[in-house]
């Protein structure tokens, strides 16, 4: 017997007082998924809680989101940034009128090439009031992961439509981008660490700044 | 609702430490309840909860003491005993060690028992529905909540609701309340050096709460924080509560 | 496989002789529990540390879970749903293998360490490289990986910080999610000044032991391998069966560095971290941030769905372990502790583990849930495994923060009624259940009782007249008396005063 074969009778055998039932009959659940959890304000506690993990939120009208990455470029100095495909084209140039140097992704950077550049911006696919998190499905608006996890700033625009209140809603919103088999990244506020005597230090590996444009 | 005192006919499960090394307890015991007009027996059959066996691997040797237990206090609605350790041992074990050994039987008569088993907290709060029980005692103490008094039995904040209606008596909060005392039964001599390090550290917090006393519902876990009290000479004493909830004024305290 | 034999020279810095791993070919080299704490327990410095962090965390981990209404009735979907996993185990894990696979991952299975070792080590020679970089993760610690991999001539680069000052230090982790917990900032910037430049970009000149500067010497010191690696290892929190996705969750982000920038990576994965749907995700979202890090989430979570073109490694491998994970499914008591999540709050609230630190275990798997898994993993054969359900109070305060509910207490017992029984039956007689014999005799009825007491009561009168405390004494009573005093029972038991003062019967 092969390995597998080994372990999956192990696994029978191990089992031989479990009663021959669906799992869900054989342990019922009392649960209810994709429940949202009842907010005073989804969006004013989404701002609240990516705060608290040291994210930078700007809260704007959708008008102003150009506006706002150009104000944001400009006043971070970032010099170079690199763009998704898929990304809004007046985001890029509001980008470029902050002062950055956008650099495209076709072909594909190498990682230490990446690893010279100041900043990304990308869009989201959902954020998570509760828990201050934004989620990237990796669309083309966000592109592949490596964009949003080399260069040292990532400014990520997120609509107020794309903002739940709790997990449970936000694995619901995510489901048919798993189904299609994209990867998924969750990101509450930078990189950390409390690796040090458990005291908290803010930026390690990931980018160490997170600017957040939340887009009303 | 609650039940009358009086009149009521009530087991003492005494324990076998009290039985042996803490008798002052048990006598407690039975001078509160008849104080507050209980009938109380004690069942000569009792012996042991069967914690100290079965805690350490040994369940047939448990299961004689749920024996014992079982024969004594079958006929009573009212089984109360002076210790949370004892009572949530009989509670959450005995039901257990019967099946375990396939005596379905014992195990029914376990569960009887179970239902009518308190502590002597739970019994005065939940069925006499009192807290004020007429004591008197004008001392500083410090509680500490065993671990199997507040997460086997579950007692909760009964003994606190207890000390703080006994007259005289003034109740300091002790630092890490919550965290074992190491004694752990068998483990205080399987590993008495970590046990040791736990008692020294609870002996210190209760130094620090400046209390006369040190108060539990375990005299097990008194026994060994006072171990430590009484080797490095603190004078800080131990009392059990029962004893508090007994002493009334005029007495000797 | 002996560690220090290798013919060539070592590639990453060794660790400390002797194996915590499971499953190894050489017997297990740690003495008992007692041994092991009782030096653990000198070492002022690391109790020191050790009860500043594990008080932050727990204090940190009620406020957070505070803020969560339903607390319970997650708890209760957690445990239901790994209850599920546990006993449908070989269905579970065929629907995780067709999903993976049909997402273009390769599934392999390894029966035990050894062979787990030998498949990793072949996939990652097949790259033709002799480096990886790698997530912190137990299954590869169990496994005793990098030492597998460092025996093949493959350095593995640890890449969270901790687990890098462990490697660095030539040490051992001692906590599951903060395995540096023992060192201070002052023996961290040691650590870093004497070995980073040995395994690559060294140190600044003038590092501080502030924290953000000692992660800062990390980052660089880590980016340059991050940016050259060819193959990552990770573990994983969880394989979702119904999509064939595997999760990561982690802080610092050098998670999704191992996760997104080799061309090839490899997770693995033991056979019982599985969850069945996507939408269980939701419940071990809820519950696994606050119970470990006590964070409302932590920083980053990586999820990937086998191969995905254009983005990440192009590569994907999923090696599901079994190693002795089938003994504790084989016990339906034991089972219910591969319901664990490795969140680490049982340790964090543990008295014990508060005052001995990790190392005391000679286990990856220390505290609570240590004692009950690794001795389900390895067997009850060692002196130190057959030690360490002995290792606890039964205080019960792990069981009321574990996220999956695991009866952590009543499976200690159910531990050491094996351990009894072998003890029992063992060929060589042992003390213990030598000494229960009279002592079960003397509670098996009321008579024997009330016989034993009189024993006592006629020393008391005799020889012990004056005695109220005993001091120091030999033994058997030493382990008790050499720090604590012992209180001589009184003249009279209850019973002897009951039958005088209530008339004997009842």
């Amino acid at each position: 017997m092969n390995a597998r074969d080994v372990i999956f009778s192990r696994i029978r055998t191990a089992l031989a007082d479990v009663p021959n039932l669906p799992p869900e009959q054989d342990i019922p659940l009392d649960w209810k998924y994709g429940e949202p959890l009842a907010l005073d304000d989804v969006l004013d506690t989404f701002v609240k809680m990516c705060v608290d993990y040291k994210a930078t939120v700007e809260r704007v009208p959708a008008a102003k989101i150009g506006e706002t990455i150009t104000k944001l470029v400009k006043d971070r100095g970032l010099k170079s940034l690199v763009v998704p495909g898929g990304l809004e084209a007046s985001w890029r140039k509001a980008a470029e009128k902050g002062g950055a140097k956008i650099v495209d992704d076709e072909p594909q950077k190498t990682s230490p090439e990446l690893n010279e550049i100041d900043g990304v911006i990308t869009a989201a696919r959902v954020g998570i009031a509760d828990t201050g998190t934004i989620v990237l499905d990796h669309a083309p608006d966000q592109g592949r992961r490596a964009l949003s996890l080399v260069p040292d700033t990532h400014l990520c625009v997120i609509n107020a439509d794309q903002v739940v209140s709790d997990v449970p809603e936000a694995v619901q919103r995510l489901k048919p981008s798993v189904q299609a088999g994209n990867p998924l990244t969750w990101i509450s506020g930078g990189s950390a660490t409390s690796d040090i005597e458990l005291s908290r230090v803010e930026g390690v590996h990931g980018p160490r700044n997170l600017l957040i444009i939340l887009a009303e | 609702m609650p039940v009358s005192a009086k009149g009521l006919r009530v087991a003492l499960f005494a324990t076998c430490v009290n039985d042996l090394m803490f008798p002052s307890t048990p006598k407690a015991v039975v001078r509160l309840l008849e104080r507050l007009g209980c009938v109380v027996e004690f069942p000569m059959e009792q012996t042991c909860c069967g914690q100290m066996f079965t805690n350490t691997g040994y369940f047939e040797a448990g299961l004689d003491s749920v024996r014992t237990y079982v024969k004594a206090f079958e006929p009573y609605e009212y089984i109360v005993g002076p210790s949370g350790s004892c009572v949530g041992a009989i509670r959450h074990q005995s039901v257990m060690l019967a099946e375990k050994a396939g005596d379905y039987v014992l195990a029914g008569k376990a569960a009887k028992c179970v239902e009518h088993s308190y502590d002597l907290s739970e019994f005065l709060v939940d069925v006499l529905g009192l807290t004020d029980v007429g004591a008197f005692f004008p001392h500083k103490v410090t509680y500490h909540p065993t671990c199997h008094s507040a997460r086997i039995a579950k007692v909760g904040d009964r003994p606190y609701q207890l000390l703080k209606a006994v007259k005289g008596l003034e109740l300091v909060e002790l630092p890490d309340a919550n965290t074992c005392c190491g004694f752990g039964g068998t483990f205080s001599i399987k590993n008495p050096e970590v046990s040791a390090a736990m008692a020294a550290d609870k002996a210190r917090n209760v130094l620090s709460t400046g209390a006369e006393y040190v108060v539990t519902g375990d005299n097990a876990c008194l026994m060994n924080i006072g171990g430590v009290l009484h080797r490095n000479n603190t004078g800080v004493k131990t009392i059990h509560i029962a004893e508090i909830l007994a002493a009334q004024e005029g007495d000797a305290a | 496989m002996t560690i220090n034999q290798t013919s060539h020279a070592r590639r990453t810095p060794a660790p400390p002789p002797g194996t915590f791993g499971v499953g190894q070919p050489e017997p297990v080299a740690s003495p008992a529990f007692r041994k092991n704490a009782q030096k653990q327990l000198q070492n002022g410095r690391m109790r020191k540390n050790l009860s500043h962090a594990t008080t932050t965390i727990r204090n940190k981990r009620l406020l957070r879970v505070a803020e969560v209404p339903n607390w319970e009735d997650v708890r209760s979907a957690g445990a239901a749903i790994k209850d599920r996993v546990a006993r449908h185990l070989d269905q579970y894990l065929a629907q995780a293998e067709e999903n993976l696979t049909k997402n273009g991952a390769v599934v392999h299975w390894a029966r035990d360490a050894q062979e787990a070792n030998q498949i990793i080590t072949s996939l990652v020679k097949a790259k033709g490289v002799d480096e990886v970089v790698k997530i912190k993760s137990m299954v590869t610690q169990e496994i005793e990986m990098n030492e597998a991999l460092e025996a093949a001539g493959i350095a593995a680069w640890e890449t969270d910080l901790a687990e890098l000052i462990v490697q660095l230090g030539h040490d051992r982790p001692s906590h599951v999610l903060v395995p540096a917990i023992h060192r201070n900032r002052e023996e961290v910037r040691e650590i870093f000044k004497k070995e980073m430049g040995t395994y690559g970009t060294p140190p600044p000149q003038g590092m501080t032991n502030d924290p953000p500067v000692l992660a800062g010497a990390a980052r660089v010191h880590l980016r340059e391998k991050f940016l050259r690696a060819k193959v990552g290892i990770s573990g994983s929190n969880m394989v979702i069966c119904d999509t064939g996705t595997v999760c990561i969750v982690e802080s610092e982000g050098n998670g999704r560095m191992c996760l997104t920038l080799p061309e090839t990576l490899i997770s693995v994965v033991g056979i019982e971290k599985i969850i069945p749907t996507f939408d269980d995700l939701e419940v071990f979202m809820k519950l696994l941030p606050r119970s470990s890090t006590a964070e409302r989430m932590n920083p980053y979570t990586s999820m990937w769905t086998g191969v995905t073109e254009g983005d990440g490694p192009k590569e994907v491998h999923v090696v599901f372990v079994d190693n002795g994970r089938t003994n504790a499914l084989a016990d339906p008591e034991g089972r219910q502790a591969l319901r664990c999540i490795r969140c680490s709050a049982c340790m964090n609230i543990c008295p014990i583990f508060e005052r001995v630190g990790g190392h005391a275990y000679g286990s990856v798997y220390p505290g609570p849930i240590g004692i009950i898994l690794t001795p389900m993993l390895r067997g009850i054969d060692s002196d130190i495994d057959k030690s360490l359900p002995y290792a606890s109070t039964l205080c019960c305060a792990c069981a009321d923060v574990c996220p999956v509910k695991i009866p952590i207490p009543d499976i200690i017992v159910h531990m050491r009624n094996k351990i009894a029984e072998k003890k029992k039956h063992d060929r060589r007689p042992h003390l213990e259940p030598l000494v229960f014999i009279p002592v079960d005799w003397v509670f098996k009825e009321s008579k024997h009782w009330e016989l034993a007491q009189k024993a006592v009561s006629i020393a008391k009168k005799s020889v012990l007249k004056n005695v109220e405390y005993f001091g120091p004494l030999p033994w058997p009573a030493s382990p008790w008396t050499r720090a604590r005093d012992l209180p001589m029972p009184p003249q009279e038991s209850f019973r002897e005063w009951w039958k005088k003062n209530r008339g004997g019967a009842r």
